[in-house]
This record gives C-alpha cells, sequence and structure tokens, in this order.
C-alpha cells in the first residue's frame, strides 16, 4: 500500500481551564490515503472539528496539543512554527469549512481571492494566476467562470458561494483537503451536487479527504471508511459499510438504531440513555459507559478501552457481533 | 374524525420594494415577492400533516399564517371551522387562539433567558387565566424532565432539553393543533430521536394534531401521516408517505427523493439535479419547476398546473407519474 497522506498518531489536545485541564480530543489516530475519503461523524461536542483543526493548526488558544504527531506525507508538522505551516497550510492542507458566507471576503472580488491564493503558493505571473483561477472556477462547475471572476461574494448563491470556496481550497493542489460541515447549510439538492463535485475531485486528482460531519447519510454515500468519535475518542473505525451495517461499538449501534430511517417504518426510534458527558465530568473506563446497555464490570475500569488495546475496529472491550447489533440498518 | 385545519387558496405576497424615494429617483418598480402562492389543503385531527420543502419554498410562511403571526394577502385558514382573520366576536377568537401552538426551530432563541422555567412554561395558562397551581412540574415530568427543574434558568439545560421545555410550554394551553417549525433540524441525532419519540407519545396521549414544518425527508417520513411538497410557495404533491415515497409522481418530488443522502446508499453515485431554486421575485411562468424540470413539455411553461387528485395522491403537474430517472 502506498504511504498515507495524513496520519494521526495518539493525538492529544488539551484546553487549561479554571476547572482543570480537558481533553476534547484524546489519544486519536488514523491514516487518510491518496484518493481516499475518511468521513468524521460524531454528535456536536465529540472533538471531530477539533481534530481536523489541529491538523491544519488552526487550534484557538488556550487550546494546544499537548502530545502525538501528525505526519502530511512522511514529514511531522504539528511541531512546525507558524512561518513554517504557512507553507502548508493553503498550499499542501485545503481546507472548507460549514458556512460559505464567513469563509470569503465580502470586500473583495472572489477573483482577486484566488489569484492572491494561487500567487501566494504556486508563485506564478499575475495573467497565469487569472488563467488558473478561471480554470479552477470551470472545474467546480461554476457556470460562465469567465464572467463571472469579477464577482463578488454576496452576488452567488449559498451553493454556488460553496463551490468558489472549494476552488479556493483547491488551488494550489492540495494533497490533503479537511471539509468540516460542508454541506450542513444547504439544501438537499444543493448538497447532493457539493458532495458529488468533492467525490470527483477527490478521485481525479488522488486527494486525501477528510469529510467531518454529523448526516450518517452523507457519509454512507460519500466516505470509504468512517471513524466515529465520542467525548474526544474514536469508538469506531472502519469501512463505512461494514461500520453502518453490523456496527461493533454499541454507541454506534446506538446512533444507527436512532436515525430515522426510510426501510423501516413508523416504528418507535430507538433512544440513547441520557446526554453526552461534559469534557469536565468524563466517568472513569469507558467514556460511553453509563449509557451502554451492555456495560459489564470492566467497562467502569481505569482506563478506557482504547482502539488498538482491542480488536483494532471498536474502542470497546466487549464488541458487538451481528446478532447483537440488531438496531442498525438490518 | 373531523377537519382540525382548512386552508383554501392561501397566497401571500411581501412587498420587497426599496424606499419610496429610492423608486421616484432611480425610476424603479414595485418588487413583489410571492412566498406562498394559492396552496390549499386540510389537516385531520390527530394526525401528522407534514410540509417539506427547500429554503424559500414558504413552509414557514404557512406555518405562520396558520397560527395567525401573519395575515394572508388572500384565500382563508379556517381552524376549527373559525376564520380567526375575519372572525368578529371576541369570545371566538379567544377560544380558538387557546388552541394553538407553536414550536420553534432554535431551543436557545425561542427562551427567555431571565424567566425562570416555571414562569415559561406556565405563561400560556397565565394569558388564559387557567389556574397554574403545580401545572409546570406536572408538564416538566411529562417532557421527561424533573420537577424541580421549575427554579432554573433555560441556560442551565441542554439543547434537547430546552426543546423539550418548549414542547412543555406548547402544551400549557391544552391546545388541539401544534404547529413545529423544523423542531429537531438544531439538535443532534441521539437528541432527535428523543424529542420525536416524546412527541409522538403526547400526540397519542393528549389527542394532538400537528402540523410538521421540516426539510429533512427522513424525519417527515418518519413522523408524518400525511405529506405535502412545497417548491416557490406552490404545493406541487400531496400524499399518504408511503405513496410519496414509493411512487412519487411529480418530477420535483422525484427529485428530492433522490438526491437525499441514503443510509444504504454505499458509493451512490447521484446525478445531481441540475440547477438551483428560481428567484421568487421573478418566478418561471407556467409550472414554476419547468426550467429544472427532465419532463418539461411547451405547455408547462405557458399554463400553470393545478393541483389534482392522480390515483391516491394530489399532484400539480401534466406529466404526473412519468419518471424521467
Amino acid at each position: 500500500m502506498s504511504q498515507p497522506v495524513l496520519s494521526v498518531r495518539d493525538l492529544i489536545v488539551e484546553i487549561p481551564t479554571r476547572h482543570g485541564l480537558l481533553k476534547p480530543v484524546d489519544g486519536v489516530s488514523y491514516d487518510i490515503s491518496p484518493g481516499e475519503i475518511l468521513g468524521v461523524v460524531g454528535e456536536s461536542g465529540a472533538g471531530k472539528s477539533m481534530t481536523g483543526n489541529a491538523v491544519i493548526g488552526l487550534l484557538d488558544r488556550p487550546a494546544r496539543i499537548a502530545s502525538g504527531g501528525i505526519y502530511l506525507n512522511g514529514e511531522r508538522i504539528d511541531n512546525l512554527s507558524l512561518a513554517q505551516l504557512r507553507r502548508y497550510r493553503g498550499k499542501q492542507i485545503g481546507m472548507v469549512f460549514q458556512d460559505p458566507l464567513t469563509s470569503l471576503n465580502p470586500l473583495l472580488p472572489i477573483g482577486d481571492q484566488l489569484t492572491e491564493t494561487i500567487q501566494e503558493h504556486l508563485g506564478v505571473s499575475g495573467g497565469e494566476a487569472h488563467n488558473r483561477a478561471v480554470a479552477a472556477l470551470d472545474e467546480v462547475g461554476i457556470p460562465a467562470a469567465k464572467e463571472r471572476i469579477g464577482s463578488y461574494p454576496h452576488e452567488f448563491s449559498g451553493g454556488m458561494r460553496q463551490r468558489v470556496v472549494i476552488a479556493l481550497a483547491l488551488c494550489a493542489e492540495p494533497s490533503l483537503l479537511i471539509a468540516d460541515e460542508p454541506t450542513t447549510a444547504l439544501d438537499v439538492s444543493v448538497q447532493a451536487q457539493i458532495t458529488s463535485l468533492l467525490k470527483r475531485l477527490c478521485r481525479e486528482r488522488g486527494m486525501a479527504v477528510m469529510l467531518v460531519t454529523h448526516d450518517m447519510g452523507v457519509i454512507a454515500e460519500t466516505a470509504d471508511r468512517v471513524a466515529v468519535m465520542y467525548a474526544g475518542k474514536l469508538a469506531e473505525l472502519g469501512p463505512v459499510r461494514e461500520v453502518i451495517t453490523s456496527p461493533r461499538h454499541p454507541y454506534t449501534d446506538g446512533l444507527m438504531g436512532s436515525t430515522p430511517l426510510a426501510s423501516k417504518g413508523k416504528r418507535r426510534l430507538h433512544q440513547i440513555p441520557g446526554n453526552m458527558p461534559r469534557l469536565g465530568q468524563l466517568p472513569d473506563g469507558c467514556a460511553f459507559h453509563p449509557r451502554c446497555p451492555y456495560t459489564q464490570d470492566r467497562c467502569k475500569a481505569d482506563p478506557g478501552p482504547r482502539l488498538k488495546t482491542c480488536d483494532g475496529r471498536a474502542a470497546c472491550w466487549f464488541p458487538l457481533d451481528g446478532a447483537q447489533a440488531a438496531k442498525g440498518v438490518a | 374524525m373531523g377537519i382540525i385545519v382548512s386552508v383554501k387558496n392561501l397566497t401571500r405576497v411581501f412587498d420587497v420594494s426599496k424606499p419610496w424615494l429610492n423608486r421616484v429617483i432611480e425610476r424603479l418598480p414595485k418588487r413583489k415577492l410571492t412566498a406562498v402562492s394559492d396552496v390549499s389543503f386540510e389537516i385531520t385531527e390527530n394526525t401528522v400533516y407534514a410540509l417539506v420543502g427547500e429554503s424559500g419554498s414558504g413552509k414557514s410562511t404557512i406555518g405562520k399564517m396558520i397560527v395567525g403571526l401573519l395575515p394572508p394577502s388572500d384565500g382563508t385558514v379556517e381552524i376549527e371551522g373559525v376564520n380567526l382573520a375575519t372572525e368578529t366576536d371576541a369570545g371566538v377568537i379567544e377560544r380558538v387562539r387557546s388552541d394553538i401552538q407553536m414550536i420553534f426551530q432554535d431551543p436557545y432563541a425561542s427562551l427567555n433567558p431571565r424567566w425562570k422555567v416555571g414562569d415559561i412554561i406556565e405563561e400560556p395558562a397565565v394569558a388564559n387565566g387557567d389556574a397554574t397551581d403545580g401545572l409546570a412540574e406536572k408538564l416538566l415530568e411529562q417532557v421527561g424532565l424533573s420537577a424541580s427543574d421549575v427554579r432554573k434558568f433555560p441556560h442551565e439545560f441542554s439543547g434537547g432539553q430546552r426543546q423539550r421545555i418548549c414542547v412543555a410550554r406548547a402544551l400549557a394551553s391544552e391546545p388541539k393543533l401544534i404547529v413545529c417549525d423544523e423542531p429537531t433540524s438544531a439538535l443532534d441525532v441521539s437528541v432527535q430521536a428523543q424529542v420525536l419519540n416524546l412527541m409522538s407519545d403526547l400526540k397519542d396521549e393528549f389527542g394532538l394534531t400537528y402540523l410538521f414544518i421540516s426539510h429533512d425527508l427522513t424525519v417527515i417520513q418518519h413522523m408524518a401521516d400525511r405529506i405535502g411538497v412545497l417548491y416557490l410557495g406552490r404545493l406541487v404533491e400531496e400524499a399518504s408517505p408511503a405513496d410519496l415515497f414509493e411512487t412519487p409522481q411529480h418530477p420535483y418530488t422525484q427529485m428530492l427523493l433522490e438526491a437525499a443522502p441514503r443510509m444504504d446508499g454505499f458509493g451512490r453515485e447521484v446525478t445531481p439535479p441540475e440547477g438551483e431554486i428560481p428567484d421568487p421575485i421573478n418566478p418561471p411562468t407556467g409550472c414554476a419547476f419547468h426550467p429544472r424540470c427532465p419532463l418539461a413539455i411547451d405547455r408547462c411553461a405557458t399554463e400553470r398546473p393545478v393541483l389534482e387528485q392522480k390515483e391516491k395522491a394530489r399532484v400539480a403537474c401534466f406529466r404526473a407519474g412519468e419518471r424521467a430517472i
């Protein structure tokens, strides 16, 4: 197998607060290969965006990487200075955020924003940068790209703006794209346009994509592998079809059961009892054990299960087999 | 079972013109945005009627006109046979109004942060002049919170718990109809499951009727007894969930269902729909969907199709039932 584009090893992100040290990301490890889409799912506060921000070096103070390593194409990038990081950000790692309006400068035409990025990272002449900007807009499917390059962000609709943001993220031809909830603010039909665009670009360029979302349907259709996060830890990591059809971690199973599904009609939705614990009040042992229907004594003991101490797929001492996991997609 | 809500030829036009002086100086015409155009439907008692559509399709505007937050530009809304816009008997208006409640999308914006939860929940009953002894405690327990929460403030609760408080408040005046505008869109999946289950239970317990507004097809399919699909302020199709999802008749419904992500759609290659919703200020002539419709014929551009009974559904399309994909 080829070398992964991104390797994250035992990443721990800390936030020191008055009430003690919080760990929004706690011991997360994963790889993304060229041409692969890794979906990262979880509920709010699970640490999915924090993981993405740590990779691109966008953690807000006082959050910091406490330990672990991030490797891009084999080079370690988590300990770089800001000046060194600038060469990676935008050049080798592209980023797409949820809200396209806040990712674009409202006072500059989109063409200026694109050519600025291209000149900064590729060091080409102004005319060449302009041509590349038109080509980039063309590639993401903006009609009449030549005429629209002088338009301001407010002159585009939400879906078109998100295309501009994707063009901006891709114009320096990065090897990794981090897409943080890229379709959450968009309508269903526009969402379908954007996800199929991401899939096509990933395939054509052999780019690695980290797709952060809370929408299981989007993950099922788009991702190759999926990482399920709960309370800052990876709960399950595996090929998307296997994780969704036969989840091993009880949390993944509960998540699948609580998603309304076309095929299952009007039965009652499965409820996971309780709420996700706050970061300052994580229980000992497995963070999910107070809500887990299969809890045993070992789950309450310290330390909690990790992917590598268990079977590599689910961070659970007693992973479900097919017969137990009846609540998911049958 | 009777009809609780009857909507006939409902239309709402917003004036989005520039100020008077600008219009004179710049010689601009008045600009009108038709948010809802000639929509008719009925809701049967103790059922869930769902309105689904993309942003700008007019679903929230219809909800607001039904509860009386906005007056209709044309057409009528009758609740229990009473048209609140024209009714003059104050006693009747008061009785009908107390039968309607609303739940909003954002549970962070719809609870007053300076009020205690108990006061928030009792407010509709106080406004009606009903007794409130122990009411908030009882309702909190019914929505799965604890009676001692009455003295807390909204910021002490999570998003899902806040939405439960909104549900409790809506129940305080013992309504018959609750209009829910995207009640679970701001919530996580597992919390959404809790709120949806709660809403189903309360419906059976109190014989409630819901008008359920959402853009999420899976939630709609789970909750609804009858679904109305809106496009650019027009009702294009109305059917039961089984019929709508099995055999969508209108090309827009077909497109919407095809585009929605599926949990079992591993590696599915979707042909994404062409184009976007047109500008509601200058809607296309004839059928509003014809510029994007793969089945469009000449007639679609000139004549607006009316909502007609076709098999088990009501559809507004000249080529209803045909499939492009």
